[in-house]
């Protein structure tokens, strides 16, 4: 059995085995070994030159990331978790998402940016944001979410081979979680989503931190008869339309599975192109499980309460196949 | 921490250099004033902030880069541009948005790009710059290259606080970049005495435990002498260095610019100091110059403009099929 965080601390030691250019940046990576422990022993084995800690400026180390996959290297920079990452924001959408174009071509920033994201361990407001959509709105960025061990092993390294800047979104419950995977598990496509479990009735759209939720919610879902599809977006910027659409086509129900909070949500987003492409398709409103709309609270009940849950994914898709049954 | 040097006044000048120097400020204030002109004419839109009075600093320090170094600029950069080495006619067809453009039209005023000449831009959020240029440092340091980096930042960018995150990274990882804090007396409208509770700006760098040093930014010579000297122990791999030039913009902060913040006698006050003035009688007095060799300069100048012009007016603009072209890499969605 591995860990997610193991496969990503296999993805992080062969990246720097492989390609001398890489180098890991961020808070705690070093000695500390990760706030999430992914980088544990990577100090020890390939010295401080590319395990670097950074003071607390994300701004700095994110732009200074840039600067260097501009002048060459291929920087793997982890920002502690994405609550963090609006401090470098600027950094971000200013110069990493715009410097290629803006230079009419002259300058590529090959750099990647690893961050936790997500609510569910009762770390209250400030440290549970789910703001994906955020970086998914920015041209010029490419926007994944590791939902299993076999992206955590795979993404980061595709990731490094692209000539543009790659996010990573690592969802802060699934690093304890354990799975198989297999021993030559490596580099995975990063351009499509994934159909995790295959069903008729209902499309069960979701990424990161929901999957395992919409995965659960169609086990339940079978058991009451309603055989639902499950798809893992994995890239959220540029989304696979191509892979929603078809599953919608073929179930004519979708209901989108987003942490975020509905408004401006990713969820919105992907509503939106089915109802752009597969309108004629549906046979049943779209609908959506989101985050409510209040800060992520404390208390274990409240924030359950707050977050997309298998329950309420069941609840959906109970009432949209019942009453279009 | 300022200057123990003679005074630029006994510093040793010959006749060339006295013509490269006066050459290139020349250069850039016709370039400069020309720009306001097509402002004018509507020919160049978006912000223009011009570096009119600040001519020194850019004619002191690219000399003394080499090619194989790099310039990580602000939005007020033409100046910078030129004297790096940038073509006119690809800064003023950029400024025209036209595909010739060192920036293939993208950026304008505030985004000039040349990475064959290792210029990185203007940029235009005021601090946003710094990280690039450390990145860029830290490249170098990590490849073992012995190359600068030289960074131009305002006095508005000190009152960052990625301003304040980058002085303690350049200095705690010793990165090869010269950073080069243009003060200019203002942040757009406010005066460094109403953004600043400490106006000596090296001295707040200093605080991170970095060489600095104090410069007269409008005296050509006192600008080679300090960056000469802080370029070679960056490039000696001693870290950075900072440098604090006081300058004075004659012109607005832009095109939209009405300067109600300041007297027209502070203004006339710094134009009894500017670079190009002052230089010049100098090198008069010293016998290395005449009223024949400014004026060549001059011509020079307006021919080279003219001829920038001439080409940005004739290049073409940039298809719009192609305006998605180059968010990402070619090959990739």
């Amino acid at each position: 059995m591995t860990t997610y965080r193991e496969a990503v601390r296999a993805a992080l030691r062969e990246a720097l085995q492989k390609d001398e250019r890489v180098f890991l940046m961020g808070e705690d990576v070093g000695r500390y070994g990760g706030s999430y422990a992914c980088s544990l022993g990577l100090l020890q084995e390939f010295g401080p030159e590319r395990v670097r800690d950074t003071p607390l400026s994300e701004n700095a180390f994110v732009g200074i990331g840039i600067g260097a996959a501009m002048a060459g290297m291929r920087p793997v920079v982890e920002i502690m978790t994405v609550n963090f990452s609006l401090l470098a924001l600027d950094q971000i959408l200013n110069n990493a998402a715009t410097l290629r174009h803006m230079s009419g071509g002259q300058v590529g920033v090959p750099l990647v940016i690893r961050m936790a994201t997500g609510a569910g361990r009762q770390v209250a407001a400030q440290h549970s944001h789910s703001l994906e959509n955020y970086y998914a709105h920015i041209p010029g960025l490419k926007v994944l979410a590791a939902a299993t061990l076999e992206d955590a092993r795979g993404m980061l390294w595709t990731a490094l081979q692209d000539p543009d800047p790659v996010i990573i979104f690592e969802h802060a419950t699934l690093y304890g979680v354990e799975g198989e995977l297999a021993a030559g598990a490596g580099a995975v496509p990063i351009d499509r989503a994934a159909v995790r479990r295959a069903g008729k009735d209902v499309t069960l759209i979701a990424y990161g931190g929901t999957l395992g939720k919409a995965l659960a919610a169609a086990g339940t879902l079978a058991e009451r008869g309603v055989d639902a599809e499950v798809v893992d977006l994995r890239t959220l910027r540029p989304l696979d339309d191509a892979t929603i659409v078809d599953s919608v086509r073929k179930t004519r129900r979708a209901i989108v599975v987003d942490e975020g909070w509905k408004t401006g949500s990713l969820a919105g987003e992907v509503c939106a192109r089915i109802v752009e492409k597969a309108f004629y398709d549906l046979d049943a409103p779209i609908a959506r499980v989101c985050s409510d709309e209040v800060p992520i609270p404390y208390p274990r009940h409240l924030e359950d309460a707050a977050l997309p849950q298998p329950e309420k994914i069941v609840d959906a898709a109970l009432a949209m196949v019942g009453s279009h049954g | 921490m300022t200057s123990t040097e003679p005074s630029p006044d006994f510093l040793p000048l010959d006749r060339a250099q006295a013509l490269a120097l006066l050459g290139g400020m020349i250069r850039v204030r016709r370039f400069e004033e020309k720009c306001q002109e097509l402002y004018g004419a509507g020919k160049i839109r978006g912000f223009l902030h011009l570096y009119i009075g600040e001519e020194a600093i850019a004619a002191g320090v690219m000399p003394l880069l080499d090619g194989s170094d790099a310039v990580v600029s602000t939005y007020r950069e033409h100046g910078h541009a030129l004297l790096r080495g940038v073509p006119a006619g690809a800064i003023m067809a950029e400024m025209y948005g036209r595909a010739t453009g060192c920036s293939r039209g993208r950026g304008g005023s505030m985004h000039l790009f040349d990475l064959p000449r290792r210029f990185y831009g203007g940029n235009a959020i005021v601090g946003g710059g710094l990280p690039l240029a450390l990145g860029l440092a830290l490249a170098d340091l990590m490849q073992g290259r012995k190359r600068v980096t030289a960074c131009f930042l305002g006095d508005g960018a000190v009152a960052e606080g990625v301003f304040h995150e980058s002085m303690n990274l350049a200095a705690l990882w010793k990165l090869p970049v010269l950073l080069l804090c243009e003060n200019n007396q203002y942040a757009m409208g406010t005066a460094l005495d109403r953004h600043q509770s400490q106006q000596n700006l090296a001295l707040k760098a200093q605080s991170y435990k970095m060489e600095v040093e104090r410069v007269d930014g409008m005296d050509v010579l006192a600008v080679q002498a300090a960056v000469r000297r802080a370029a070679e122990y960056v490039r000696a791999g001693g870290g950075p260095w900072f440098v604090e030039l006081l300058t004075y913009r004659f012109r607005a902060h832009s095109a939209y610019d009405p300067e109600l913040y300041r007297s027209k006698e502070e203004v006339a006050r710094w134009k009894k100091r500017d670079p190009i003035a002052l230089f010049e009688s100098l090198a008069t007095e010293r016998g290395l110059l005449g009223p024949e060799d400014v004026a060549a300069l001059e011509r020079a100048s307006d021919e080279e403009i003219a001829s920038a012009i001439s080409f940005a007016e004739e290049s073409p603009l940039e298809p719009v099929e192609d305006l998605a072209k180059d968010v990402y890499a070619p090959g990739t969605p």
